[in-house]
């Protein structure tokens, strides 16, 4: 047999403060950004994935990048003005306690990176990929040297508690999480530890992300999986998760080529930021992705399902029938969603093609599966949504 | 007559027919299987050439045709219900049969202690 039967090689990869545990889990590892972490656990990708929906899954995902944004006291522009010049979304009209989805965008409209902002009060608090956290702050020193100071908080370990009993589980340790709601931040005690909680996940569940010091991740690592209804997970049911959650991964579902009106991420560009806004425009790509805003864009994101049982996986090019030459697309990730019980894709495709129903062509091993464009997400989102409370 | 190679198949050879299917080890290391694809019946195969497709949730994998020869029997079993290469990779999840062109080829296969320590 091929491929999948390799060990991890661990020459030079980093390790989470969590690795102890997963080692003596039975996790199976792998590179992955330059650490070493769990693919999965004995039980396996399935029964990871399918008890993250049914009732809860902690995740560790500490190799993430951690970094706080604070302005420079000399410095007349707050954090939020200043990181405005990067990112599309309104940075202002975050209210001090909430999070939001944001991308560092390239000048050609390109996207460097996704990421979550936190309004913390005196700070910023970023949450950026693990792959991408070198560039990412680079980036920030680069751009902002000038307004404000870029720490980067490498003393602090991430969790996601995820799933419909994330509330009842973490609220045994700690009554205040069943207050906030989906995209909140707050700083809570857990286990007598100030942790930054935020309602938040990338599974498409509700659920937690728990940024907490290093010396205290374990401890509350094995504490949450004390209790009966949680599930540890590895990579590869997160992939899974979010796959069917409709969610982009950074390197293959965006990239540096993809605009976020490509990506179908227009939510993620603040009204204020838009054209005839009170600060239209002002970020790297500003006028190539407003422009596609109002317009459209030549090729958009979109769901792909298998109308027989063969995975559609990244990189398979995408075709208008069983013969033509040329593509219309290509697939940018995909494989099986557990919940779904069904293949499931993501994908680039020339917008004219784009229609929910309209079949496509994936080539798979030299062979053409039939895949049908269908809306994202593939299972409904299950978000803990509060009142309104920004203006 | 049981063997195996390196690659983490096992043949059951009786007479001129192997029966092919992967490995006890072979199935944890790739987890649960969702996805099978075998050749058809009437194909044949070089020694070592991608014969047949196992997917788990996260990526895809081939079989390799263990020793040349003609595919005479698929078990289509495992194409309906893929855990069943999980449960009795040795029994139930076989993946097909085939006519053994060369015998000289399963005299250079590993027998059943070799493969056994091979994967510790």
């Amino acid at each position: 047999m091929s491929a999948a039967i390799q060990p991890a090689s661990d020459a030079g990869l980093k390790r989470t403060p969590l690795h102890r545990l997963h080692a003596e889990l039975g996790a199976r590892f792998v590179p992955f950004a330059g650490y070493e972490m769990p693919i999965q656990f004995p039980t396996g990708i399935l029964k990871e994935h399918l008890p993250t929906r049914a009732a809860a899954g902690l995740f560790d995902v500490s190799h993430m990048g951690q970094l706080a944004v604070r302005p420079r006291p000399e410095s007349r522009e707050s954090a939020a003005r200043a990181l405005e010049t990067l990112v599309p979304a309104d940075l202002l009209g975050l209210g001090e306690g909430r999070q939001r989805y944001a991308l560092f965008t390239n000048p050609p409209g390109g996207v460097l990176d996704d990421l979550m902002i936190a309004n913390q009060g005196d700070h910023l608090f970023l949450v950026v990929n693990a792959s991408r956290k070198d560039a990412d702050e680079a980036h920030l020193r680069h751009e902002l040297a000038q307004d404000c100071t870029i720490e980067r908080l490498d003393g602090r370990a991430l969790l996601a508690l995820q799933g419909p009993l994330a509330e009842a589980v973490l609220g045994e340790l700690c009554p205040a999480v069943a207050s906030i709601r989906f995209m909140d931040v707050r700083t809570l005690s857990i286990l007598g530890v100030d942790c930054a909680v935020s309602r938040s996940g990338y599974t498409g569940e509700d659920g937690f992300e728990i940024s907490v010091p290093v010396a205290a991740a374990e401890p509350l690592a094995r504490k949450i999986l004390a209790h009966p209804k949680v599930e540890p997970v590895g990579l590869g049911a997160r992939d899974s998760l979010r796959l069917e959650a409709g969610l982009c991964l950074y390197g293959c579902d965006l990239d540096e080529n993809i605009t976020p009106i490509e990506a179908r991420l227009e939510w993620a560009i603040g009204k204020s930021r838009r054209q005839g806004g009170a600060r239209a425009g002002g970020f790297p790509g500003a006028e190539v992705i407003l422009r596609q805003l109002a317009e459209g864009s030549a090729r958009c994101r979109v769901g792909l399902r298998s109308q027989d049982r063969t995975p559609v996986r990244g990189g398979s090019k995408l075709y208008r029938d069983e013969r033509a030459q040329t593509p219309v697309g290509h697939v940018t990730s995909g494989g099986f969603g557990p919940t779904v019980n069904a293949p499931v894709a993501m994908g680039y495709v020339a917008a004219a093609e784009g229609k929910p129903g309209h079949t496509l062509f994936a080539e798979v091993r030299g062979r053409r599966v039939a895949v049908a464009v269908s809306e994202l997400p593939f299972v409904e989102p299950h978000y803990k949504r509060g009142p309104p409370v920004e203006k | 007559m049981l063997k195996f190679t390196k690659e983490h198949e096992w043949l059951r050879i009786e007479g001129e027919i192997a029966t092919v299917g992967i490995t006890q080890y072979a199935q944890e290391q790739l987890g649960d299987l969702v996805f099978v694809e075998l050749p058809a019946p009437g194909r044949s195969f070089e020694q070592g050439a991608a014969a047949a497709v196992v997917e788990s949730v996260k990526a895809a994998s081939e079989v390799y045709a263990p020793v040349s020869g003609e595919i005479t029997q698929t078990n289509e079993s495992v194409v309906k219900e893929p855990s069943l290469v999980n449960s009795d990779p040795m029994g139930a999840g076989w993946f097909f049969k085939m006519r053994i062109a060369d015998p000289a080829q399963v005299a250079m296969l590993l027998d059943e202690p070799d493969y056994r320590a091979l994967v510790g």
